[in-house]
């Protein structure tokens, strides 16, 4: 097989497509968006709780491709207790490499350097993205409905 | 198949002859935009190499070469379709644009509140949007005869809503470019004449594997694009009956549409050149004229055999596939496979294949609708044209094991 498609297929991604983690909504949640990708139909709605500038809780439903869930999935882990500047942070780091125009920080992105491997495949990248994409949105609550192109 | 030589066919395909990703190309994606051959990039460049003129206009040597070349192509359509007349073609960019020409230049001035357009469930997103727009601006309602489970459309459903009353206009695919199905287009035009409707069919994915036949079909329109049928991109075709097209007002204003202008008054021209406003794209058109011109040296029932054949080859292999699901199975189906697999999203099977040389479309293929009415949000498909083989089903087959075997 492909060593380029190895790298974007890991273990990981696979794993957390099957098995999305967090998928439901949090009870209470106070932010929320839609977003959608409309090149292959991935479409998927973020809730989540914002105490101050904490997400405290972060789900979320929806259908699409492996990378679009496993990134879903993996975001939610992440920003789970974490305070807006530093998803931030870790949000432009991801964008840059998924984007092939960074250097992994393996301190900010952990688990997320899987993601890496999206470089190869330009497409894709709107796939990596959209979760992100979509739960800047809930936290800004501008209530658009976030679409990829 | 002993008049049909596959390999000399490819031969005339330079694109079919190169490696992506370290394999052999394996193109599936005909259904969106055909290889060229190489007549037809000989026949654009000599355009721009020699013939750079712009046409029905100066005297000179170039422009009269354009001119010729431009309006022989409009009589190679012409016999193409079997119209009456070369005044009933008219260049256009591509379908989209020849949809939303009957639109805007027949449908807005006549449609009003109470008036219908019937559309059916398995079109294209432009063969949708552009009559929602003009039912907008007119008040008339957009009413569709949806697929069934096969996706076909009966004509029992078209019936029905011609005979509510209303329909002014009926438009459909010939040939649907999500699911294959073809539709029973000379007794849906049959149809829409005896209710008082024009008929407008949208033949992209049918032209590239017959030749219809616009007299015997007995539809007011038919649109096609070039980049389907092996000519350039920006090329398309809008076939209107003459009496019906005469009647249209002129969809854009400028050069090369008029006869005389004044700051008073402006008379327009005759058919066709009324309807093209504008340098259309020359050497697109001409392009068109010289893929019309090599299918002409084809042996078309060959073609068509070995493309049916083809067609049965990859459905059956499809079919036997476990965990893949056909989507898509009218009795009368041609050049499109979609499927799904229950394992993987349609956008994996697209990257996976595609590290493997295979090209294939994944997406809703502009047709959420018929996603919609099949519960999914995407399909992958494979669609062939006649440079295809055994041994491109073969690759395709061979790359979507590989997508299974990852993700099982």
């Amino acid at each position: 097989m492909n060593s380029d498609l190895r790298e974007l297929y890991q273990e990981v991604i696979l794993d957390h497509s099957k098995a999305p983690r967090n998928f439901r909504f949090p009870e209470g949640a106070n932010r929320e968006a839609e977003g959608n990708n409309p090149l292959c139909g991935d479409n998927l709605t973020v809730k989540l709780i914002l105490d101050g500038d904490t997400i405290v809780d972060i789900g979320f439903q929806g259908s699409g491709c492996a990378i679009s869930q496993a990134a879903a999935s993996t975001m939610t882990e992440m920003v789970k207790g974490m305070n807006v500047e530093d998803i931030n942070k870790i949000f432009a780091n991801y964008h840059d490499v998924v984007m092939g125009e960074g250097q992994i920080d393996e301190d900010l992105l952990g688990k997320l350097a899987v993601f890496a491997g999206v470089a190869e495949f330009p497409m894709r990248v709107k796939c990596a993205t959209l979760a992100w994409h979509t739960m800047q949105h809930a936290i800004a609550n501008d209530g658009e409905i976030v679409t990829t192109e | 198949m002993s008049d049909f030589d596959i390999e000399a066919i490819r031969a005339e395909f330079p694109a079919l002859h190169q490696e992506v990703r370290g394999k052999k190309l394996v193109y599936l994606d005909s259904a969106a935009t055909a290889l060229k051959p190489k007549a037809v990039i000989e026949a654009v460049s000599q355009v721009y190499e020699r013939d750079c003129g712009n046409i029905h206009r100066a005297v000179h040597l170039p422009s009269q070469r354009a001119t010729q070349g431009y309006e022989g192509t409009r009589k190679q359509v012409q016999a193409f379709l079997g119209a009456e007349k070369s005044s009933e073609i008219i260049f256009t960019s591509g379908t989209t644009q020849s949809i939303n020409m009957v639109a805007q230049c027949y449908g807005r001035p006549r449609l009003s509140a109470g008036d219908k357009v019937l559309i059916t469930g398995l079109e294209h997103h432009s063969n949708i949007v552009p009559w929602q727009m003009v039912c907008e601006q007119t008040g008339a309602e957009l009413v569709v005869a949806h697929i069934d489970d096969n996706g076909e459309v009966p004509l029992e459903r078209i019936e029905q809503h011609l005979k509510a009353g209303g329909v002014r206009i009926v438009a459909f695919a010939h040939v649907s470019n999500a699911l294959g199905s073809v539709l029973p287009a000379k007794e849906i035009c049959a149809l829409a004449k005896s209710h008082d409707a024009i008929s407008v069919i949208d033949g992209a994915q049918a032209v590239p594997h017959m030749a219809p036949n616009v007299t015997d079909l007995g539809c007011d329109f038919y649109a096609f694009s070039g980049h389907k049928l092996y000519a350039p991109t920006g090329t398309g075709v809008l076939y209107g009956r003459f009496d019906v097209m005469n009647a249209m007002s002129p969809y854009q204003g400028g050069g090369d549409m008029i006869r005389s202008v004044t700051f008073e008054k402006t008379t327009y021209a005759e058919l066709p050149n009324r309807l093209e406003a504008g340098t259309p794209n020359i050497a697109g058109v001409i392009g068109m004229g010289a893929a019309l011109s090599y299918l002409q040296t084809l042996d078309w029932a060959a073609v068509q055999a070995h493309e049916e054949e083809l067609f049965r080859y990859a459905d059956e292999a499809l079919r036997e596939f476990k965990g893949l699901r056909r989507i898509g199975t009218a009795k009368h189906s041609m050049g499109v496979l979609s499927f799904f697999l229950d394992c993987a999203h349609p956008h994996d099977i697209g990257t996976i294949v595609d590290t493997e040389g295979v090209a294939l479309r994944t997406g809703h293929h502009c047709a959420q609708p018929v996603m919609k009415a099949f519960g999914v949000p995407a399909t992958a498909r494979a669609s062939l044209a006649f440079y295809n083989n055994r041994a491109d089903i073969d690759a395709l087959i061979s790359s979507v094991r590989t997508v299974q075997e990852m993700f099982s």
